[in-house]
């Protein structure tokens, strides 16, 4: 009598024909050709590799920018101001339903980016007595006064600007905005001098050694400096900027799919897209959203061989053939 | 005394030890031939095969161009030709690592490489990739130019959104130097190396239909009579 048990026939032990292989040569074999392969590209294409941003690079060749966005932080407007988690209380962060794991999570990393851009910089170095004194009035103000100047000399500013947003500071318009211009203009002169990169640099609660960018990253981005290099280089994440590279390199091509749910529409609201639209609603959570879509995938990806009707794609759809034809020419023979 | 001069002179017997447990094992699991095989099935016989050793090849030269670049700091390759010149090689070497990982994964997919109790190797293998992404990734965050700091600005956000950005602050370039040479690479190291030896132990899965009743699936098995 025969028994029987399970097993798996793709599992047992090859009874077929067999070829010479050499696993070390064909190893050594293949360093050398990518070796090869590495050095000539690295040879003729070299890499590439743009020169950082600094704030001097931006006071210096859009002081009106720097200028605004200084004012801008002052009067919690900017992006960084109304972030929220991990940097700070001034948002909500981003929400997938009821879930919310920014805000969950808490604030890790604090940026406070009145005080940490503008005001510590300025107090932390020899300023002019008309600066000292802004300082002075600023820091003993209410911060509901210190709201009123700022908001009210933000929108002044952003008033000038022309159809294309271009400002003219040369036209805003008189009011009472207290010491905030004269720590714009203040804070500006000492980006220019190229003072600002170091003490803010400095700031890092270490002192000596400064490992975390977080403070200069975020102030960067809030104005237009950073975000002309990545437009100039085609590095913008609704033009398939995420894996792209700075001049005509390749860059992580590998991010395709990623890069690609934000090219869809419904990801990709203007600007001027009802804040109560479905498609607005959907793209304020896209970062969220596309991770999680991303995430799902990786977990499918990873569990492929256990889904049904996938894991059969490769018999339906017989590439295999062409792979192993020697094999199937060999047993229709 | 005579029976603590026999109790040293007596091997122990086999499997009696840890070492012993753990050998035997080893050597029942990747016999030598296994391990370092100079014959193949006969159906392997495709240049398909070849991009997972080219894979790995990249890997290596990926590797050491990287441990060349740590030997003189994050901020040489800016300042130095040589420095530049290693940075490139490392550059491309990634390229052609990607390249290979990606054609050896859709070339495995097409074989239903996970057949035959290999279910535990396409896994390891879509790890590794995913492990490589991210050790690629905060290298595209170190570069320490524009580049990065673009970058670092457009990721915080996606890693933020889902409370990621709370633990690995993509702006702390102390944070993403350490996890770009030091653990991501160990982990990568780590997982190819279980996958090749997967790969060695159960050996080159063989061609969809080579044998009567097979399963479709890699947990799924037969009734055969034995």
């Amino acid at each position: 009598m025969s028994k029987t048990k399970k097993v798996d026939p793709a599992a047992a032990p090859w009874q077929g024909p067999w070829r010479k292989y050499d696993i070390l040569k064909e190893g050594v074999i293949a360093l050398i050709v990518v070796a090869l392969l590495s050095v000539g590209l690295a040879g003729v294409f070299s890499s590439p590799d743009e020169k950082a941003l600094t704030f001097q690079g931006w006071a210096t060749s859009a002081p009106d920018n720097f200028f605004a966005t200084t004012v801008g932080e002052l009067a919690g407007t900017t992006e960084s101001a109304g972030y929220g988690p991990p940097y700070n209380e001034g948002g909500d962060g981003v929400s997938v339903g009821p879930l919310n794991m920014q805000k969950l999570m808490g604030v890790r990393n604090p940026v406070n980016p009145a005080d940490d851009f503008v005001i510590t910089p300025l107090s932390s170095s020899q300023q002019s007595q008309e600066t000292v004194d802004a300082l002075k009035a600023w820091k003993d103000a209410s911060a509901d006064q210190q709201a009123a100047w700022a908001t009210a000399f933000d929108d002044a500013v952003q008033a000038t600007a022309d159809e294309e947003g271009v400002l003219d500071l040369t036209k805003v318009e008189e009011g009472d905005y207290g010491p905030v211009p004269v720590l714009a203009k203040a804070l500006t002169d000492m980006a220019t001098s190229g003072a600002y990169d170091g003490v803010l640099l400095a700031q890092d609660p270490n002192g000596f050694y400064q490992m975390d960018h977080t403070k200069q990253i975020l102030f960067m981005g809030d104005g237009s400096y950073l975000d002309d290099f990545g437009t100039v280089q085609n590095l913008q994440g609704n033009t398939w900027g995420m894996m792209n590279e700075t001049g005509s390199y390749p860059g992580q091509a590998w991010l395709w799919l990623y890069s690609f749910w934000y090219q869809l529409p419904v990801f990709n609201a203007p600007d001027d897209a009802d804040p109560a639209s479905m498609t607005a609603q959907l793209s304020g959570s896209a970062d969220a959203l596309i991770f999680y879509i991303m995430g799902l995938l990786t977990i499918l990806l990873v569990l492929l061989p256990f889904i049904p009707g996938v894991r059969s794609i490769p018999k339906w759809i017989p590439l295999h053939k062409l792979i192993w034809r020697d094999y199937y020419r060999s047993i229709r023979g | 005394m005579t029976a603590e001069v026999e109790s040293h002179t007596v091997a122990p017997a086999p499997g009696d030890t840890w070492t012993g447990k753990l050998r035997d094992r080893v050597v029942r699991e990747l016999p030598p031939d296994k391990l370092l095989p100079d014959r193949q099935p006969s159906y392997v016989g495709s240049w398909i095969y070849v991009f997972g050793v080219l894979t790995i090849a990249a890997l290596l030269v990926v590797v050491a161009t990287g441990v060349v670049l740590t030997l003189e700091g994050p901020e040489w390759y800016h300042i130095s030709d040589v420095g530049h010149f290693f940075n490139s090689l490392h550059f491309w070497s990634v390229q052609l690592f990607f390249i290979f990982m990606v054609v050896h994964l859709w070339g495995k997919f097409w074989m239903a490489a996970w057949r035959g109790r290999r279910a535990m190797t396409w896994i390891t293998g879509v790890v590794s990739f995913i492990v490589s992404l991210a050790t690629a990734f905060t290298g595209y965050l170190m570069q320490t130019n524009a580049d990065s700091q673009w970058i670092t600005f457009e990721a915080k956000d996606g890693l933020n959104a889902v409370g990621i950005g709370a633990w690995f602050n993509v702006t702390s370039l102390g944070q993403t130097m350490l996890l770009h040479v030091c653990t991501l690479p160990l982990v990568v190291g780590l997982i190819v190396v279980l996958h090749v030896l997967l790969v060695r132990k159960r050996g080159v899965v063989p061609p969809i239909d080579a044998f009567k009743n097979e399963p479709a699936a890699a947990s799924d098995t037969a009734e055969v009579a034995s």
